[in-house]
């Protein structure tokens, strides 16, 4: 029984740490331009496939990765420039809308070419086995490369210049642009870098659950939870955050039934609200 | 102007006797063209239309009172997958379009509601597509159900069970929260019990599920030798495939749905031995002669002829949505013949005393309190198996309706693929090392 347990943490663990990714992409959005990405889903649900369609033409999902990666941060910046530039600085609820309709648009035309009928890759990498305990090896690769890509992007914005570029526009545009930061640019580069953080989460969770173009609503509303939970603007809060939800999922769901998990998650995060309404490492980035 | 609007007036009044001296009988239904029951309620449509062609091409359906044959016009509407709709577009079917009989719409929901409709007319209405019981506990007296209901899904395979392993004894049933499989659920619950087992879990998951992770852990701990459930097609799939992929050993896995449809076997090994119930298969091998050994009458084309006639039409096999399209067709045809008139009460005098066998299973209808619901049709029950290297389904149970035996236990499947799984685990620890090498440099740089 104890190694169900153990296999149960374990679990929560690695899934929470992809689901933390994907939260960190919505993050990153917020943090820096303050815009609300209601396409997050929907791009989730696009790095699904994109990796599904490598994969068909006989591509590793993991070396699909950084192909995907580098797609979403090209896909990012023409929505950006689409969808986004023109009213960066109207109030959030037009930036809300904009990309709201961007989702509307990713998943209408997903579903006439895909309809909504589910998919899978079927990719096994194998299992670990000890004693009583099964952990499979597609969860323990995306774990790690969600934690690989949590630390660059860490290493990204800490360390290097277009990083510091980013954070300075995060924390004041116009003090940034009056420092001679081409902060358009740099707009464009974050919601690339947050779509692309979605789509390549979307494509580690294609490799271990099956998914339709509709499947990214409900890691979108993850998201939105473990970003309010870790606080808002804090990558390293959307990674604990992440490691949160999926623990409790995995562990909570031994004892009670799984129906009533959803319940007590929100009522944690009611009750985070509550306390400290800036999230567990509320701050800017 | 007038005398124009007048001619066209006088035009369209002499011209609707005119298109209805030739007389047709007139079915009326609703399909989902549009909305999430699309593919179901096409292929139900397309086994429908089937046999109206062929029926139409024999000159019609014999009516003895008029002593002549009368040819079939269906007469449909798209409902979009939507209750609102259906009521509506009945409605309509029945005041204005005078329909003689009607079919249900796809799926149980929306054959509850035009169910309503049907009841209020007094029309006779083939329910098909729609497996749940509760339709059949309101009293209404003019529909009847093609499907074996709900309270009947899944006990066939603890009679399965029973009868391949008299020794198993512990059932774990986890099942989608939906009307439809608590329904199943409940009632397969109901019966395991009553046949001696031990329910060690009887659980539900919400809807879109796709982590069973929970779940199956919770599986594990109980150590059952039967998995029973589902729901829909999507979660059980990745409900196969997980279960799979932990390696649970249980002996039998029958789940709702997800294995009866052929798009199935994408999970690969992980579909192996699964089975299912199904209302038909084109595996099944109901015959005139099983007919006749029966003491039932055999009415309608044999499985052959229907699955051949259907591939010309379609290009495609036909799976039971189909069948079941076309044998509502078939049944109303039957009691047409058999009344020799159109007369509502003397059709559903010749439904009440229907027994006849057909391709798709035995058909009769019960009265009493649960009046119309299906009595005499069996669920079949596949399972997916190896043949040549490729998956393939086969019909296991009943005794009279299979092509192959049961693979039992389920298990064995994992000793024949704990192979390959090692050969893939050095490269993994490889790459699982170096991606810790990568993220350990990383970390040594940020101090």
């Amino acid at each position: 029984m104890i190694e169900i347990w153990i296999d149960s943490v374990i679990s929560g663990i690695l899934l929470g740490l992809v689901y933390g990714l994907a939260a960190l992409g919505l993050n990153l959005i917020w943090g820096v331009m303050k815009v609300i990405n209601l396409s997050h889903g929907a791009f989730i649900a696009l790095g699904m496939f994109f990796a599904y369609f490598l994969f068909t033409f006989g591509l590793n999902p993991y070396a699909g990765v950084p192909v995907i990666f580098l797609i979403g941060v090209l896909l990012g910046m023409v929505v950006y420039f689409v969808a986004l530039h023109r009213i960066i600085d109207a109030p959030e609820l037009s930036t809300l809308l904009s990309t709201f309709s961007v989702s509307l648009f990713i998943i209408g035309v997903g579903t006439y070419l895909w309809s909504t009928s589910p998919y899978a890759i079927s990719f096994d990498v194998g299992t670990i086995s000890v004693g009583g305990m099964t952990i499979l090896g597609t969860k323990v690769i995306a774990g790690a490369v969600s934690i690989a890509l949590a630390l660059s992007l860490y290493y990204f914005l800490y360390k290097t210049k277009t990083g510091k570029a980013v954070r300075a526009v995060s924390m004041n545009r116009t003090a940034a642009e009056l420092m001679g930061i081409n902060t358009t640019k740099i707009l464009a580069l974050s919601f690339g870098i947050g779509i692309a953080l979605a789509m390549t989460a979307g494509a580690l969770i294609a490799t271990i659950f099956p998914f339709t173009i509709l499947s990214g609503g409900v890691y979108e509303l993850k998201s939105f939870v473990i970003c309010v939970l870790g606080g808002l603007g804090s990558p390293i809060g959307a990674l604990v955050g992440g490691l949160i939800m999926g623990i409790l999922e995995n562990v909570m769901a031994l004892q009670i039934p799984t129906g009533l998990v959803p319940f007590i998650e929100f009522t944690i995060l009611v009750i985070v609200l509550l306390l400290r309404p800036t999230g567990i490492f509320g701050g800017e980035i | 102007m007038k005398k124009l609007v007048a001619l066209l007036v006088a035009l369209i009044l002499f011209s609707v006797p005119v298109v209805s001296a030739e007389q047709y009988i007139k079915i009326g239904f609703t399909m989902s063209k549009t909305g999430k029951l699309n593919e179901e309620s096409q292929q139900q449509f397309e086994g429908l239309k089937l046999w109206a062609d062929q029926v139409n091409a024999k000159g019609g359906i014999y009516v003895k009172s008029l002593g002549k044959k009368l040819k079939v016009k269906l007469i449909y509407y798209d409902d979009e997958s939507s209750k609102d709709r259906v009521q509506q577009l009945y409605t309509k079917l029945i005041t204005q379009d005078k329909v003689d009989f009607l079919i249900s719409p796809y799926s149980s929901g929306l054959t509850a509601s035009a169910a309503v409709v049907a009841s209020q007319y007094g029309k006779i209405m083939i329910a098909v597509g729609a497996a749940s019981d509760s339709i059949f506990d309101k009293g209404y007296n003019c529909i009847y159900q093609i499907y074996t209901p709900a309270s009947r899904y899944l006990t066939g395979a603890i009679d399965m069970l029973k009868a391949v392993d008299p020794k198993a004894k512990k059932v774990a049933i986890v099942y989608e929260d939906s009307e439809f499989a608590k329904d199943v659920c409940t009632a397969v619950k109901k019966y395991a019990e009553e046949k001696g087992f031990d329910v060690v879990m009887f659980e539900s998951y919400p809807p879109g599920t796709t982590d069973f992770t929970p779940i199956i852990n919770k599986i594990i701990a109980t150590k059952p030798d039967a998995i029973l459930g589902g729901g829909h097609f999507a979660d059980g799939e990745t409900l196969a495939k997980q279960l799979y992929e932990k390696r649970v050993k249980a002996k039998l896995v029958c789940l709702l749905v997800a294995p009866a449809l052929p798009q199935f076997k994408e999970i690969g090994k992980a579909a192996l031995y699964v089975t299912a119930p199904s209302q038909w298969e084109p595996e099944v091998k109901y015959s005139p002669e099983m007919a006749k050994k029966m003491g039932v009458e055999w009415y309608g084309p044999t499985v052959q002829e229907f699955v051949n006639a259907f591939k010309k039409a379609y290009g495609y096999t036909p799976g039971y949505h189909a069948a079941g399209g076309y044998v509502a067709g078939l049944v109303l045809q039957k009691a047409i013949e058999d009344a020799g008139t159109l007369n509502t009460t003397a059709v559903k005098k010749a439904l009440e005393n229907m027994d006849i066998m057909t391709f798709f299973g035995r058909i009769s209808f019960e009265k009493g309190k649960y009046y119309g619901r299906q009595k005499a049709h069996e669920m079949v029950y596949l399972q997916w198996q190896e043949r040549n290297g490729t998956l393939v389904k086969e019909v296991v149970w009943p005794e009279s309706a299979k092509s192959a035996n049961l693979v039992y236990p389920l298990y064995v499947k994992f000793e024949q693929t704990t192979q390959p799984s090692t050969k893939k685990g050095p490269g993994f620890e490889v790459g699982l090392a170096a991606l810790s090498l990568v993220a350990l440099a990383l970390l040594r740089r940020r101090r």
